[in-house]
Parts: structure tokens; sequence; C-alpha cells
């Protein structure tokens, strides 16, 4: 057991501390876009007196991580990234800095998360070109077309049609649960372009241009009334055949590559962490009959269990960075579970701190007595969400126990049509 | 940066394990169970001790291994693995911690270097310290000791005992002296022995430095606690393995019951709750060897609540994965599940323990 990165990494801890003092508690201004209002709550960044720190523009902060290689750390400074050689020490010591002075993390969502290392995977020298800058520069905003409303956990069975005519994709069909479709510059998404082959080699991946005659976005409003999803409807939607990535049929392959990356990245244990202490100290403020939350037995109680699963999660999370520089250690099902336990745990603590407040756990929204934004009720409800996406919790029981367990899958049953 | 058991100490993990499998079969442990199978478990006994669990914490000045905490812990999740019933937590772990901290050099001389070659064992009881049930007690005065300890570990044919008073004031005893009583607790456990030990007027052998510093006792406490979640670590590992076997084999409506979601998803949410806990426990015997002691204190009494949790979580689902069998005696999976449910109380149950860590944090100002 040795927890110490090493003396060779003094002097870049050192200087991410110095930039972290310089932009703890700093509040990033969103241009208005209502989909960042609650990101404080989802990463744990925000405090329970609220952002007392700098305020900075979303692209110049996005630039300024950039710049800094506290983001795009590793992606090749051609395409827009910081250049650097992938170091897992450094983006842990990056991401654990950021989270404990509370620096704002950079922009995510699903170009950067996934589309980006999609393309440098798979795209071709044109496609990496055009796009991952101006995606990891913000500039670029791409939703992520999966999902169809028979095609939710058998994801495979997607029926959107594409049809190769006179050198261009014509796409017919629908998609659903699009997140930041109603903001996105472009769409990366699946579609059946070979309707003869079997289930998964019929699968394309091709990115469609938002503005493209054709296609139409409804707006699907989810639970927490905020984060907002949409269904987009695609008529004869025409984009040039170079709109797609690898080969035709390998679509399958393509979105798998990356399903697993975003799984990971739905419960960070570090914005887990951080809100349980947001959480503590609202338990130290807050009051009933004059007497301190926390300060009650049973709510104390509950606090303490869950704390004890968002250290044990703490501490798994070090074991698999462990693994990833230590290659013989072999935590294999220890990687699996990480969506299933980090969302639900995430679920678990924002519901508690709902139930200490018992009655005003219930504000929401703009009530002028409503703690902390209503972030506790949004975030409660958001992880139910992701509780729900990603691949169900009940998928990631599927596999966990016929991956990661060697149980026998369901037998197949045959469906009269 | 390397977070896990280091390669000897999976090594020493894999040896105890492999000795349990070969010698401490699910007929062996009924027979210790009982209470015909002394023969049996001295033999289990003397091949764990050969392998040299007696010296891990010994320092190496005494004669001994001087390891961390961490060890013992990988020795610990193998034990509760095989269900061992050999002494252990006790005599190996909390003893020569407590003699290690809070003996003076001649107590230690005297004591560490004869468990070193196993000439000595001893058997520990701080239940009183952790929380005294009534008519429990002890009282130290002029070098004699008296009273009662209840749940005091490993102290089966013991040639000492380490009793503490309420205010943490070790003391040494011999259990053979006159004036000692030993009486074996009858418990839902029967790998391992728990005993009441009752003193009149008993010569004791205060350990010095316990006399004036109470977190000597603490830390000793802590040390148990972390080595009882290793324990039921093991346990419940063992008792996944099981249920995902015998789910494998089963048939019912002409399937393996592995192959139902019901059974799928139980299995699967014994394995997500049950694999945050290895690096949990392991930080914890590491915050314990390396860490300060509030924050090490902190680790122990979450990672044993947090344990006590889980254990019982799987330990109740993994018997449900068996079904019927799973109840009887026959399977013998009961051993694990009741050694579970026993590391559960000892030492503090959950709530008491997590009560400690809200006071560790200072949550009570």
């Amino acid at each position: 057991m040795d927890l110490e990165f090493g003396s060779e990494y003094n002097d870049f801890i050192k200087e991410v501390q110095d930039f972290c003092k310089e932009y703890g508690n700093a509040t990033i201004t969103t241009n208005n876009d209502k989909k960042f209002e609650m990101h404080d709550a989802l990463s744990g960044t925000g405090s329970a007196n609220g952002n007392t720190g700098k305020t900075v523009i979303r692209s110049d902060w996005q630039r300024l991580l950039i710049e800094k290689g506290y983001f795009a750390r590793s992606i090749p400074k051609e395409y827009g990234g910081y250049g650097g050689e992938p170091d897992i020490i450094k983006s842990r010591i990056i991401a654990t800095e950021f989270s404990k002075h509370k620096v704002p993390n950079a922009m995510g969502g699903q170009g950067i998360d996934m589309l980006v290392p999609t393309l440098l995977e798979w795209g071709t020298e044109e496609q990496k070109q055009k796009y991952v800058k101006s995606t990891l520069h913000g500039e670029t905003i791409w939703c992520q077309g999966y999902s169809e409303p028979n095609a939710g956990s058998d994801l495979a069975n997607l029926q959107t049609k594409g049809e190769l005519i006179d050198g261009n994709w014509v796409i017919n069909g629908q998609k659903i649960w699009t997140s930041t479709a109603q903001f996105s510059q472009m769409m990366f998404c699946l579609i059946r372009t070979e309707p003869d082959a079997s289930k998964h080699a019929g699968i394309s991946f091709i990115l469609i241009p938002m503005d493209t005659p054709g296609i139409e976005i409804r707006p699907l409003v989810d639970m927490t009334l905020k984060a907002g999803f949409n269904e987009v409807f695609f008529d004869n939607v025409t984009v040039p055949e170079d709109c797609l990535v690898a080969q035709r049929g390998e679509g399958w392959s393509v979105a798998n590559s990356v399903l697993g990356h975003e799984r990971g990245s739905l419960a960070n244990p570090n914005a887990t962490m951080s809100r349980l202490n947001t959480l503590i100290g609202l338990m130290k403020e807050e009051t009933i009959d004059g007497r301190r939350l926390i300060d009650i037995p049973s709510y104390r109680d509950r606090l303490l269990k869950v704390q004890g699963k968002v250290m044990a999660v703490q501490a798994h999370s070090l074991r698999l960075l462990s693994s990833k520089i230590n290659p013989n250690q072999n935590v294999k099902l220890g990687g699996m579970i990480q969506k299933l336990v980090g969302t639900e745990l995430r679920h678990e603590l924002e519901g508690l701190a709902i139930d200490i407040m018992g009655e005003l756990g219930t504000l929401y929204e703009d009530d002028p007595n409503v703690r902390d934004g209503g972030s506790w009720q949004f975030t409660y409800m958001y992880f139910l969400g992701l509780i729900i996406g990603g691949g169900t919790n009940q998928i990631q029981k599927n596999i966990i126990s016929e991956r990661g367990l060697g149980m026998p899958r369901e037998p197949k049953v045959t469906v009269e049509v | 940066m390397y977070f896990g058991l280091s390669e000897e100490q999976e090594f020493f993990q894999d040896n105890v394990k492999k000795f349990l499998t070969d010698n401490a079969s699910i007929e062996e442990i009924r027979k210790i169970a009982n209470g015909e199978g002394d023969d049996i478990q001295k033999e289990i006994y003397q091949g764990i001790v050969n392998l040299g669990i007696n010296a891990l914490l010994v320092p190496e000045e005494f004669g001994g291994l001087g390891v961390g905490l961490l060890h013992a812990v990988a020795i610990s999740q193998a034990l509760g693995n095989g269900v061992g019933p050999i002494p252990f937590s006790g005599s190996y772990v909390m003893a020569p911690i407590a003699l290690d901290l809070a003996g003076n050099d001649n107590q230690k001389l005297n004591y560490l270097s004869k468990i070193a070659t196993n000439e000595i064992r001893f058997g520990i009881g701080l239940s009183e310290f952790v929380g005294a049930r009534e008519d429990a007690g002890m009282e130290v005065l002029n070098n004699k000791a008296s009273g009662r300890a209840l749940f005091v570990v490993d102290a089966e044919n013991s040639d000492y005992i380490i009793l503490s008073n309420k205010a943490g004031l070790m003391f040494v005893i011999k259990s053979s002296d006159k004036g000692v009583t030993l009486n074996k607790l009858t418990t839902v456990d029967k790998t391992r022995n728990f005993h009441e030990v009752i003193l009149k007027e008993v010569d004791c052998e205060i350990l010095e430095k316990s006399e004036k510093d109470i977190e000597l006792a603490k830390k000793v406490v802590d040390a148990g606690r972390i080595i009882l979640a290793a324990d039921t670590l093991g346990a419940s590992e063992s008792m996944i393995e099981k249920a995902v076997a015998y789910s494998k084999e089963r048939k019912q409506f002409n399937r393996t019951i592995g192959s139902f979601q019901a059974v799928k998803h139980m299995c699967a949410e014994m394995a997500a709750d049950l694999e945050p806990c290895y690096a949990m426990v392991w930080q914890a015997a590491h915050s314990f060897d390396t860490g300060s002691i509030e924050e090490s204190r902190l680790h122990a009494c979450l990672a044993k609540s947090h344990l006590s949790e889980v254990g019982k979580d799987i330990s109740k689902k993994a018997t449900e994965v068996h079904g019927g069998m799973g109840f009887t005696d026959l399977l013998g999976l009961h051993y694990w599940f009741k050694r579970i449910g026993l590391n559960r109380q000892l030492l503090g149950a959950p709530e008491l323990v997590r009560e400690e860590a809200a006071e560790i944090q200072g949550f009570n100002q």
C-alpha cells in the first residue's frame, strides 16, 4: 500500500493548488443556457453559502483550462487539446484539487465526453480537424441520438432508417431522450443503414447538422422540470455521405467503445464526497424547535450510514485508479459496479437532505424559503434519471451478474409478431 | 502509488485460504461446532500457526515479523472466508498490539518474545471498556483485579488474558490462576470461542502506559474493529461465491436458477455492495498503520459499521439464493451467516460505532 503519488508530482500539485486558490468558489456565467443552471449541484461544486469567488465566462474558462492542461489534457494540440502525455495521476490530482477547492469543472456534455473520444478513435483526419477543436472549446454543442421509442434497454432494436441515395444519406425516423438537442449544432447518432444485416451489424454511426431541413425537435419535459429532453423527428433529412464515421454497419462497435466511459463518469466519487460535506454543513446550520438537525440522533445515524458508503466508494476509486497505474491489479468487477453503486448512493444522499429538512425539503425553484436553490430536490430527481439512463440499473445488474460473476444469460424468447 | 494488498500479503492470504480449503471442510467445521473436533481443531490451529500468524504483529526486536495491521487484515479476510475455527483477532492482533502500545520494556520483552515463538498465547476482553452491560465491569486495587468480563476473545486454552476496566486501564492475568473462572458463552457462532471471565482478587500486572493514557485501549479497539470488518469481508465474499456457484447448478423450470433475473439481480447487488468494501477495509488498516489517531479511528469506525450492514444484507441474500437448502444445517451456510452476525455485535454494534464516528468528527459541537 502506497498512497503517495511520488515526489515528482509535488511541483504539479503545487501548481494546481495555486490555480485552485485563485479560482476557488468561482462562478461560471452561462450565457443564459438553462442546462447549466444546476451544474454546480450536480458536480458538487456549489457551496451552502453560494459561490463567493471570481466570475468567468464559460468559453474563456474552457480556453483557460485547456491552456493550463487541466482539461483535454492528453488530446493532441493539433485538435485543440493541451497535447500532454496521458498521465492518470495528474488527471487525478486535478480532479481532487478542483473538488477540494470547489473550482468549477470544465464543460462536460456528450460532445466532449463521448463524441471526442469516438472521433479520436474512429474518425477520419478530416472529421477530427473539423469537429474536435470546436467541441472542446464549447463552440460546437452535440446531442446524442441513440434511443428510440422502441429501442431503450434493447438499443440495438433501433429502426431509424438511413439510405444512401446519390451520395447522400437520407434519414427517416425518430429519436427520444435527446438531451440538449435544442442547443446543439450537431447530433451523433445510430442509424439502421443495412436492413438485411443482423440486428447489431446493420447500424451505422452518422453525424448530422441540426439545422438540416426535415429535423423537428419537440421538447420532452422531465420530472425536474429543468434539464429537459427532446424527441427528434427526421423527415427525409439529407446529409452528405462523408458524415459516416467508420464503416457502414460498424456503428454498434463504435458506440460501445465509449459507452463504458459514460457509465463511469455518471457518478464521480469526488462530487459525492463534496455533496456529503455540504449536507453536513446544512445539518449543522438548520434547526427544528431550536435543535440543530445534526443533534437529532436518528438523522445523525442516517448521515453516518451514508458517510460509510461514501467513504467506501471513495476508497474504491483509489483502488480503481491504482489498477490503471498497475496493470497487474485485477479489478474487473470493481469497474462494472460503478454506475449502479454511484448513482444509487447519490440519490440516497440527496434524498437524505430532503428528509432532514422535512417540509422545507419540498420547496423548489424560486420559493423564497428554498434552501440551496432547490438543488437537493433537483439532484434527487436528476439522479433518479441517471439510475434509469445510461443503461438502467437493472441492465447494469445483468451486466454485473453475466460478465462479472459468470452467471448464465436469460434464455432467448421467440417473439410472435 | 499502489492501492491494494502487496504480493507478499496476497501470498500469505492465499496460503491461509488454501490451508483452510484443504483442511477445514464443512464436515470438519461441523464436528468442531458440535464439540467433537478438538483434534481436528488443534491440527488446523497448528497448521496455520506454522504459516507464522502468531508473529505477524510482534515487532522484529522481539523476534516477530513486525508487519502492519494491513497484513493481519489480509489474513483475517482469509479466515473469514473459510470460517477459520482458530484464535486470531484476540490472540494475534489485539493482544500483541496492546502489549506493544501499553507495556513497559520488561513486559514487552517478557510477553511479546514468547508470543513470537508461540510459547504463550493470550486472550483479550475489552467489551467492558467499549460498553459495559449490567453486572459486568472490572475493579483493580493494589494489583488485584475483581469483576466480570463478557465476550472475552480467544480465552480458551490461553495462558494469559488482557482485560480492562472502564477507564481503559489494561492488565494481564494468568488464565490458570486461582480466582479466575472461565465460562464458555453459548453464542450462535460455533466457529470461535467467547468467554465470560470472572475474577476474584486475582493478581494482575498492569500494562504500565495504559494507566495514564486511555487512548491506548481505544487504539487496540480500533485494530479489533478493523480485523472484524475484514473477517466479515472475507465471509461475505465466500457467501457470494457459494450463492453464485449454487445458482449455476440448481435447476428449476428446466433452467439453472442463475439464469433468472430475480436471482441474478440479487447476486449483482451483493457483489456491488461488497466490492467497494475491500478498499474501505484496506484503507482503514493502512490508516491505522500510518495515519493520525483521529483519522484512523474514523476509518475504523466506519469500516466496522459499514461492513456490519453489508455483511448482514449479504448473509441474508446469499442464504435466500440457496432456497430451502440455505436454511438447512446440511449445507452449513449458516456458519458464515452466524460468524457475520457475531462480528456485527462484537466491540460495538453499528449504531454505537457510528455514534463514535460522529463524535470523532465533532458533530456534537
